[in-house]
Parts: structure tokens; sequence; C-alpha cells
């Protein structure tokens, strides 16, 4: 039971996210999570729009399943599996972070000044998670990946797109962190 | 159903990255500030098992389920597409502390902001759509 309980270490989880992809790959087709908002694009009819969403959804219904497999998947972890969401952080970050103004820094997986009921429902913290999920998917499509799809099936498949996306992955990254976040709390 | 075994991998894929922390908001801050060595490890070390995967793929040691050889999908190529492509969607992951699958999988803890996330990135996905032959490569 300890291990269903406690947080997975990283050597834990890295080897199962790598045996996801060997299953993924082994069930015929290729590990990725990002092309899925454009199937969702086609679903919502945006093929009337752009041609470059005519596409027949149907021939991505195993990545449909593997997303349905992922709403599940979470609300099982939520509800049973992550009874303490605590988070062993770095004493540094937990200072930084409380220097900018969040609170309980660590104690849950998500802080509420970003994902707390009242902030998503203002007009600065809704158009800070829309914001961000607009660049999510301009930019998963634009350098054709995300994380699963280039850092893990593209860098380890040797592939220099990859290594360069992963490289603007840590350039947006370092910018989010390091300048936005300080200006946006 | 032949896709039933999608979503099982989706279930499992998603505990897996509950589990070891790797959909925190504060994991990535952690991790685009340096200050933990944590996710580095995750993806450090799925990558690395990966290619040993990607070998056994290559000199056709594993086949997929029918018997045929593995080929990963080639990605598109561009020096333009891929860093600021990646740059763009490195803020969003850095702001929101979410990628593509962890968008799906927050749903079941956080599922307003999910939401949001996800309808943000559906317009992101149908802007990029609308302009994509326009940009260069």
């Amino acid at each position: 039971m300890d291990f269903i309980q406690q947080p997975w270490a990283w050597f834990i989880s890295g080897p199962l996210i790598a045996l996801s992809l060997l299953l993924y790959f082994y069930f015929g087709k290729n590990f990725g999570a990002s092309t899925n908002f454009e199937t969702l694009c086609t679903m919502a009819g945006a093929g009337k729009v752009s041609d470059y969403f005519k596409k027949d959804w149907k021939e991505r219904d195993f990545a449909l399943m593997f997303v349905v497999g992922l709403l599940i998947g979470g609300i099982i972890s939520a509800k049973f599996l992550i009874p303490e969401q605590t988070i062993d952080l770095n004493p540094t970050t937990v200072q930084e972070l409380a220097d900018l103004g969040f609170s309980n820094v660590g104690k849950q997986y998500f802080p509420d000044e970003i994902f707390g009921e009242e902030v998503v429902f203002s007009l600065k913290g809704f158009f800070i998670l829309l914001i961000s999920g607009v660049c999510i998917g301009f930019g998963t499509r634009y350098a054709g990946g995300c994380t699963s799809g280039h850092a893990i099936t593209g860098l380890s498949s040797l592939q220099l797109p990859s290594l360069l996306a992963v490289i603007g992955f840590f350039i947006g990254g370092i910018i989010a962190t390091w300048f936005i976040i300080p200006i946006l709390f | 159903m032949k896709n039933i075994k999608f979503l099982l991998l989706g279930i499992f894929f998603a505990i897996v990255l509950s589990k070891s922390q790797a959909i925190s908001w504060y994991r990535f801050y952690e991790m685009f500030t340096f200050q933990s060595f944590h996710m580095f490890g995750i993806i450090g070390s799925a990558v690395i098992i990966s290619m040993i995967f990607m070998q056994l793929f290559k000199s056709g040691k594993i086949k997929d389920i029918k018997g045929n050889r593995i080929y990963p999908k080639e990605k598109k190529k561009g020096l333009f597409r891929t860093i600021i492509g990646g740059t763009f969607f490195g803020l969003g992951w850095g702001v929101s502390g979410a990628c593509a699958a962890p968008i799906f999988v927050i749903f079941g803890f956080k599922a307003i902001p999910a939401i949001i996330l996800l309808v943000g990135a559906l317009l992101g996905t149908f802007m990029y759509g609308v302009v994509s032959k326009k940009l260069p490569n």
C-alpha cells in the first residue's frame, strides 16, 4: 500500500513513461499527445474555415481513446491515489514563490494563485490560463510536437528538429518563469 | 473495441504522471529555474530508456503487435518552426505548468482551469491551422 500512497521518484516515473512509449509503438502508433488538439478542432468543424483541418478524424480514434484514458486516469489519481499533495520542493523555490506572494507553496499540486476557483473566474486569472493555452496549442502545432512527441519520442530517436524544439521549449519556459511570472504576480 | 488498449494506456500514463508530480505547476517552475533534479530525472531517464527501445525498433528486434517493423515518424524539419514554435509552447508551459497530455490529466484535479487551458489550446491550434501556409518554415 505504501507504494500507492507515496509519491513516485523520478527513477520510477521515467522508466514507466518509456514503457508507455514502447506500448504505444507496439500497438502500432506514433507516441505523442498534441496532435489531438488538431483532431478536436476537426471534430468541432474547423475544416469549414481552413483546409488544414479537412481530415478524417476517425483515423485518429485510437489517440482520442488515449485522451479519454488520460481523463479517466486523472480522475482516478485525484480521487484515490494521491491522499497527500505535498511536494518536497527546494527551499529556494519555496522562498522565491513566497516572495512573489504565493501562499501555501508546495502544499498542493496546483497553486491557488493560478488555479484557485476565485482566480480563474477573475479577468486576469482567466486570461492567464486562456493565453497560456493558446501558446501551447499554437506552439505545439508550429513546432510539430509537445513534450511527448518531441522531448521523448523525437530526442530518443535522435531527430534534430526535436532537439531544436526542446531548446525552444526551454527558451520559452525560462522567459515565462524568470520574467513573465514575476511581472504577473 | 480494438482501441481499448489505448484507453488503458492513457489511464496508466495519467497515473504515472500524477503519482510522480509531473503534472504539478511547482515541478515545472522548479525545472525552468533549475532548482530541482526531479523533472530532469524523469524526462532524462525516459529519453535514455526510450533510446534503447528505438534501437531495438530499428534493428527489428521489437516489432509491433501485427509483426510489422516500427518506424517513428520523421519530424517536420525547419529551424524557424521548431525554435519559434517551441518557444511559444514553452511560454505557455512555463506560465501554466501544463503541456499537452497533462492538460487532460489536470481535468481530474482542477476541472475548470483544465477546460480553460484546453479551449485556449484549441484556439491556438485553430489559429495555427488558419495561418500555417503563411508562416516561415
